[in-house]
């Protein structure tokens, strides 16, 4: 039982592959369509085609143009620095559904909580008086707030699952459009208007005005003039907390058999509705945090007339945990690759004829695939098991004769 | 032709291996037309393996399937259906949603020009359903209609593809005593209408009475194939189990001392209709003795223990555990006053299917300090605790504590929920319907577990529906009826029949009943 199993019969390792070849296939649609338009396009041509392609796989490292009007390439401490700070509200995110996913939830929430942590944050941000009150405890009072407001806008599906057993994902898409509404209004009656720049409408102040600021933490001197800070290393953390939370304590441990089945936990004499607003709620938290972490950065200014359209980092949290497999560690790494693609098609838009709704056919291809990562998994097994003689991974005490997943979910209702 | 019979199906020298186990080695089957043939073993002996092989949903490594003396390759269960071989599954294969009729052409539906022909699949279906007693609304939904009508939809299907050789994956285990009796005869009806039957068990009562031969299998080895008139159940179990088994548990006489478990006029409101489930039950059970909650499924069982176990409220009543008053205290509050509960249903509450054996192990005791640190969970003690519990009560599992539990045979996930009360040590032991499903050798084990734990000094509670089991095992049998205990019986002084009389109603005790 101790001999070491072949890498691709372990899980972790097949849901790594897994993601990889997602994103792979991920790149190579976009880039398929990146051939596609240039080849059709009268002004661009098979050379524009596969300059936008090197973007797509290396949008990360580009340069500009040389002398010669080549694509160069190489170390770019900007778009590096770019790409850290636009992971974090990704990572934070992206931690959101995957920890909610983690206990059996939906987190399509996302988006409100987002929001919700925004408005908490730029409230308290700009409304504390910095003449009265340090910035640095107006900074934690602030993201302390927005991890609030995003747990509490979570918490109101996780109490409608629990004690009227809604469903989560309509309670989400209901409160991300009451919270897409209700911070515009309160911000449309607030005193928090940038008026001072006049050409702007419909802007909150950044959180500089009022002094408080995210520490660059030494970041800004690795990838100077970029707009990174240390929020990126206080995502790092919390995900490193969720998982530990999730893996290693009784906690965690309790909302998962809560998530896992319900009526055992309750059995076993675990509150189940407190398990699911808790959930419900640390998703949310990181949500706000999520927010928090980006309004407080300071350089960033928030569109409050936001009634009609919802945050796409909070939707963009589905795909960042998909492609993590819902591992909080890996959300870190996949959270920085979203907003690689970010930065790609930033790039591709300075730099060449394309746009950058190229990187939406990639992430739309990536979500797609995503929900495939199983049926690739499962393939991964095959292989796997090819090679290494005919046999499946499960033990077979006695195999049932179908993968019967009906069989174990039937005596739950 | 009875000195050189015919088989419809014969299955030679199968073999075919998983990781680590040989689930089949070396069997034969060989099946005649007509005849209804047992095949017999224990959880995980290789029963439902072997059938899968033949269903074509696995390729055996080494043997033969012959079909009327011809080799055959069933390499999908399409080729399987070619063959007309079918299959009722031990969990129906049914669209919910849809009629019985529509769920019998699924898959071989007539259309003409893209239309759906129903007309004569109705015919052909009214025609069978004449021929074999199988009496279903064909307009029904299946999931309006009960478990025994699904099943004899799941008989319709496969007639109405004209297969020839039935295989019927522990048909009973869903069903009620009445239902098992139905299915029975048109199992007779099936075989003397010249189809053969391959009937997967560990019922030796159903296989004494219906099956012509039966065959025996135990952990993937071939044990032997016997006719079913000339053996008996004790010859059949010591094929199946390897031992003697003993049916009837061996015990001394109770000891009962002092009360643990006092119930007072509980009252438990119904979820289905306005009336109480549970009406006025009072009883004590005392340390030392096994007590029994016989009668006929959904007399109020399952409502009283969910009230005694906290996971539903009562409306009226009270109940004591250990001197303590724990009629509105939690579920864990009743666990930590010495409640432990084997559940009825051990996939819904039994068991989280998801976790590890070793998760589930500690799923009543993880916070306990044994097993966590200022709320980080001690690993190292709970993989230990787990391997512990495993060895002592022989759970068996494909890769030890870190099996997913639903990935574990139903006999071994029960065991696991038994060593975990049973291990908790707690003076009040509630085991609803610990043996459900099991095999001999299984329901041998878990009896003794409760016999000991009587001897021990433990109260223990049994709720069940199994005849055998509550005259086998029980002290004192409390009967209930719609809701009320209607007597009390000494297992020694009663008789099968009258017990019978008590759970159908006939028959009650007046109010005056001893509640001693």
């Amino acid at each position: 039982m101790k001999e070491k199993t072949p890498l691709l019969q372990r899980d972790g390792a097949r849901s790594v592959l897994a993601s990889l070849i997602s994103i792979v296939i991920g790149l190579a649609a976009g880039s398929l369509v990146v051939l596609l338009v240039g080849l059709f396009n009268s002004g661009m041509g098979l050379k524009a085609a596969w300059e936008g392609i090197r973007l797509i796989f290396l949008g990360l490292f580009s340069t500009g143009r040389n002398a010669t009007g080549g694509l160069s390439f190489g170390f770019n401490p900007v778009t590096f620095g770019n790409m850290l700070f636009r992971a974090t509200p990704l990572i934070m995110t992206g931690l959101s559904v995957a920890v909610a996913y983690k206990t059996g939830l939906f987190n399509i929430g996302a988006p409100g909580q987002y929001l919700a942590g925004t408005a908490a944050t730029l409230f308290i941000a700009l409304e504390i008086p910095s003449s009265a009150v340090p910035t640095w405890i107006i900074w934690i009072l602030a993201f302390l707030g927005g991890m609030a407001a995003g747990a509490l806008w979570g918490a109101i599906p996780g109490l409608l699952k629990a004690m009227l057993n809604i469903n989560e994902v309509l309670a989400c898409i209901m409160t991300n459009w009451i919270s897409a509404n209700l911070v515009t209004w309160v911000f449309d009656v607030s005193n928090l208007k940038n008026t001072v720049e006049n050409t702007k409408t419909a802007y909150i102040y950044k959180t500089t005005f009022n002094g408080v600021e995210t520490p660059k933490m030494f970041l800004d001197k690795i990838f100077p003039g970029s707009q990174v800070n240390g929020g990126i290393l206080i995502a790092a953390v919390l995900a490193v907390a969720m998982y530990i939370l999730f893996s290693k304590t009784t906690l965690g441990y309790e909302l998962k058999a809560c998530g896992a089945n319900r009526h055992a936990a309750k059995y076993a004499g675990i509150k189940d509705k407190r398990s699911i607003v808790l959930s419900m709620a640390i998703a949310g938290a990181m949500s706000g945090a999520g927010a928090a972490l980006y309004y407080l950065a300071g350089n960033t200014e928030f569109f409050w007339s936001t009634y009609q359209s919802l945050p796409a980092t909070g939707f963009n949290g589905i795909p960042v945990a998909l492609l993590a497999v819902c591992n909080p560690i890996a959300v870190i790494f996949t959270g920085m690759f979203m907003s690689m693609l970010d930065i790609a098609g930033q790039q591709l838009t300075a730099l060449t004829a394309y746009n950058e709704y190229i990187t939406d056919v990639i992430i739309a291809v990536i979500v797609y695939l995503s929900a495939f990562s199983l049926v690739i998994k499962l393939w991964l097994g095959g292989r796997a098991k090819k090679k290494a003689g005919p046999k499946p991974d499960a033990n077979a005490e006695d195999p049932a004769p179908v993968p019967d997943a009906a069989a174990g979910k039937e005596g739950e209702e | 032709m009875e000195q050189n019979p015919e088989y419809v199906i014969e299955m030679l020298h199968i073999t075919k291996e998983f990781p680590g186990i040989k689930a089949n080695d070396d069997i034969t089957l060989q099946l005649r037309k007509g005849e209804i043939h047992a095949l017999l073993g224990e959880n995980g002996a290789g029963k439902s393996t072997l059938m899968s092989v033949l269903f074509g949903l696995y390729q055996p490594e080494q043997g033969e399937i012959r079909k009327n003396g011809q080799p055959v390759k069933i390499d999908s269960p399409n080729d399987a259906t070619a063959l007309h071989i079918g299959m009722v599954h031990q969990h129906f294969k049914l669209v919910d949603v849809f009629t019985v009729l529509d769920n019998i052409i699924l898959g071989a539906e007539d259309t003409r020009m893209g239309f759906l022909q129903k007309k004569d699949a109705r015919k052909k279906v009214q025609a069978l359903s004449e021929q074999y007693g199988l009496h279903v609304d064909l307009d029904a939904k299946v999931e309006d209609i009960t478990v025994g009508m699904q099943q004899r939809t799941e008989i319709l299907k496969m007639l109405y593809r004209d297969n020839e050789i039935l295989i019927f994956d522990e048909p009973t285990a869903v069903l009620t005593p009445q239902e098992i009796e139905e299915l029975m005869q048109i199992m007779k009806n099936l075989a003397a209408e010249g189809k053969s039957i391959l009937f997967i068990s560990h019922k030796l009562n159903e296989i004494m009475e219906v099956s012509d031969r039966v065959t025996v299998l135990r952990k993937g080895k071939y044990v032997g194939t016997v006719d079913t008139a000339s053996t008996t159940k004790e010859e059949l179990s010591r094929m199946m189990v390897g031992r003697p088994v003993q049916l009837v548990v061996d015990k001394s006489p109770a000891q009962p001392k002092e009360p643990v478990l006092t119930v007072q006029g509980l009252c438990v409101p119904s979820r289905i209709h306005k009336h109480d489930a549970v009406k006025d039950v009072s009883f004590t059970v005392h340390a030392g003795e096994i007590v029994c909650i016989a009668g006929i499924d959904g007399n109020g069982q399952t409502e009283f223990v969910q009230a005694l176990t906290g996971l539903e409220r009562a409306s009226a009543g009270h109940i004591e555990l250990c001197g303590h008053d724990i009629t509105h205290q939690s579920i864990r509050a009743r666990s930590q006053a010495g409640m432990s509960h084997i559940p009825e249903d051990r996939h819904k509450h039994g068991l989280v299917l998801d976790f590890t054996l070793e998760q589930n192990m500690v799923l009543q005791r993880y916070y306990e300090p044994r097993f966590q640190n200022h709320g980080f969970i001690r690993f190292d003690a709970v993989r230990s605790y787990a391997e512990d519990l495993i060895r002592r009560y022989d759970v068996r599992s494909g890769q030890g504590p870190v099996t997913i539990a639903r990935s574990m045979s139903g006999g071994n996930q029960q065991k696991a929920i038994v060593a975990r009360e049973i291990d908790r040590d707690l003076p009040l032991i509630v085991a609803v319907q610990p043996t459900r499903g099991l095999d001999v050798g299984a329901i041998e084990y878990i009896h003794g577990q409760l016999v000991a734990q009587r001897d021990a000094g433990k109260a223990v509670l049994l709720v069940s529906l199994e005849l055998d089991e509550v005259m086998n095992l029980s002290d004192r049998i409390l009967v209930m009826y719609e809701g009320e205990i209607v007597g009390e019986l000494d297992p020694k002084k009663t008789t099968v029949e009258e017990l019978g009389l008590y759970m159908a109603g006939a028959k009650r005790q007046g109010k005056e009943r001893a509640s001693a």
